[in-house]
């Protein structure tokens, strides 16, 4: 569904160059649930700007259903690949109404009979009736992000790009979009693209999972490779220590890399 | 007086008036704190943050705060003046903010304002306070404290900023330091490396620390004792090595909603809450066993 080749992406120029993905190649299977995981810089959501098309700083080949795209993209695909951002507080104009923020992608790409699409697709992400004529101020940020993964589900999408969902949510909320998202891929036969920091989130929702640092493929690892912990590299073990909790004692053989 | 805590909280009331009423934030809330890590766990809004904040005084004029007791080293918080607060104030307690980039004065240097934090509590010389600064900064694991010393805070990276932020803090050589979700901005190894900073110095110096979160796992393997908030009550008190061991429907759901990587691909099990709870009467889970274990 989705092959990404040796896309390179740099920021600035001159002495201030700042080469943020560098020769990052995956592919994706239709149907396929993919994370990409790293810390803060690791260029992983740059490497989703790019796929969306949002950036178009970069270099390489992105190939989605087969064919490659260019930096200016038709309107058709972007109703079939559509993101979910991080932000639910930020990602929401606050002075429209969830029905108008649902119906705008819908006029965009004129798609016709907008109100009978925002009630089906709000029973879908399971909010009820009478949150559509509220703002985004009027809802809890579980709702939001409900509302957020909604807007990009109104257009029926083959590729939903995911970039940190449920980070700005408490763990219990975290848990009902997660079950959500599984929910939707299931039903729609969905392709997703995960990008977080969690690696307990990525390990509970993808197959594949790529490991990124300072702009670099670390390794690419499965599922099961993450579940038994044995990855083979030294950075993806250490981020996997670090994420079961405090201990003091691997704290002081922690490696920058 | 040895076995008098360094901090008890009995009975802490705080409201917020609205338009449609008061906001109840925090209802109830009793704790004590001897030299040890406790750590405030909750959901959004659970009141973890306000509670933190008042036994420092810092919360708005008009937030409604009424209390049995707030005593600290065998002051009266509450019943102390405006200026004698001031005293204790970083002298005595100090408290660690969420986000450096908004904590520090974007318009002078790190260095000054950790100097700042320590000439006003201690009558010492230029030269002095900015040797003791660079020691502070060293202290805090930045690899060249001179060079940091002299940048301001919109160059330094979140996890420094941080450090920064806690060598602030702790220059005045607090007894008792409150973390308002410390690290929660920072990469996991990051994280870790500015804990493991904290835990050293509740060590070394004997302090007291309230690490206020949301993250369960990490406060359970982080502080000695775990209080678990929802709705402004607290819910349990709980030795941080007992928390996955507890009965509590709540704790219990909390930790059940965590993805685990060893985990299946079976649907997370969703929080469920119980307005039984919140009720006046509602009796936490063994808070005198936790403070009888803290004394022993």
């Amino acid at each position: 569904m989705l092959r990404i080749d040796k896309l390179n992406v740099t920021f600035g120029h001159g002495k201030a160059v700042n080469h943020a993905v560098r020769d990052v190649s995956f592919t994706v299977k239709k149907g396929d649930s993919f994370g990409l995981v790293g810390e803060s810089g690791s260029g992983k959501s740059t490497v989703l700007n790019c796929i969306s098309g949002l950036s178009s700083k970069w270099t390489g080949t992105i190939e989605v259903a087969g064919k490659a795209v260019e930096r200016k993209r038709p309107i058709d695909f972007y109703r079939r690949v559509q993101m979910v951002f991080q932000d639910p507080y930020g990602s929401l104009h606050p002075r429209h109404t969830i029905d108008s923020t649902l119906k705008e992608p819908v006029a965009i790409h004129k798609l016709g009979n907008a109100n009978e699409r925002v009630a089906k697709v709000l029973a879908e992400v399971g909010l009820s009736p009478r949150f559509r004529f509220r703002f985004p101020h009027q809802l809890s940020g579980g709702q939001r992000q409900r509302v957020a993964i909604a807007r990009a589900l109104i257009l029926e999408p083959e590729v939903l790009l995911l970039d940190e969902p449920t980070s700005a949510l408490d763990v219990s909320i975290q848990a009902e979009v997660l079950n959500l998202l599984q929910d939707i891929r299931g039903q729609r036969d969905l392709t997703y693209v995960l990008v977080s920091h969690d690696l307990a989130v990525v390990s509970h929702m993808c197959d594949n999972v790529l490991v990124m640092n300072r702009g670099q493929v670390v390794e690419r690892i499965t599922k099961k490779q993450l579940q038994k912990s044995t990855p083979k590299h030294e950075y993806t073990r250490q981020l996997l220590l670090a994420s079961k909790g405090y201990d003091r004692t691997a704290i002081d053989l922690f490696q920058d890399f | 007086m040895k076995h008098d805590p360094l901090l008890r909280v009995n009975n802490l009331n705080i409201s917020f008036p609205t338009p449609k009423g008061e906001v109840s934030a925090a209802r109830g809330v009793s704790f004590s704190l001897g030299k040890e890590k406790i750590g405030i766990v909750g959901e959004s809004g659970s009141g973890k943050s306000v509670t933190g904040r008042a036994i420092l005084r810092l919360l708005p004029p008009y937030a409604r705060v009424t209390c049995d007791q707030i005593r600290f080293k065998g002051y009266d918080l509450p019943a102390l003046s405006e200026k004698e607060m001031r005293g204790i104030r970083g002298k005595e307690i100090s408290m660690v903010m969420q986000d450096p980039k908004y904590s520090l004065n974007p318009v002078r240097t790190v260095g000054q304002q950790i100097m700042e934090a320590y000439t006003i509590h201690h009558r010492v010389k230029k030269r002095e306070a900015k040797e003791k600064t660079l020691s502070m900064l060293a202290g805090v694991r930045i690899r060249n404290p001179k060079q940091v010393f002299n940048l301001y805070p919109h160059e330094v990276s979140g996890g420094m900023g941080q450090r920064i932020m806690i060598a602030m803090m702790l220059i005045p050589e607090p007894s008792l330091l409150i973390a308002d979700e410390p690290t929660s901005a920072l990469d996991v190894t990051v994280q870790l490396q500015v804990l493991a900073i904290l835990d050293d110095l509740v060590t070394q110096r004997g302090m007291g620390l309230i690490f206020i979160s949301h993250d369960l796992e990490l406060v359970a393997s982080f502080c000695d004792r775990v209080i678990i908030m929802y709705g402004g009550r607290i819910m349990e008190i709980i030795q941080a090595d007992e928390l996955h061991k507890s009965v509590h429907p709540y704790t219990r759901g909390l930790l059940n909603c965590l993805p685990k990587i060893g985990g299946g691909i079976a649907r997370l099990p969703t929080l469920q809450r119980d307005t039984s709870w919140l009720a006046e009467d509602y009796e936490p889970n063994f808070p005198q066993e936790g403070v009888d274990a803290a004394h022993r």
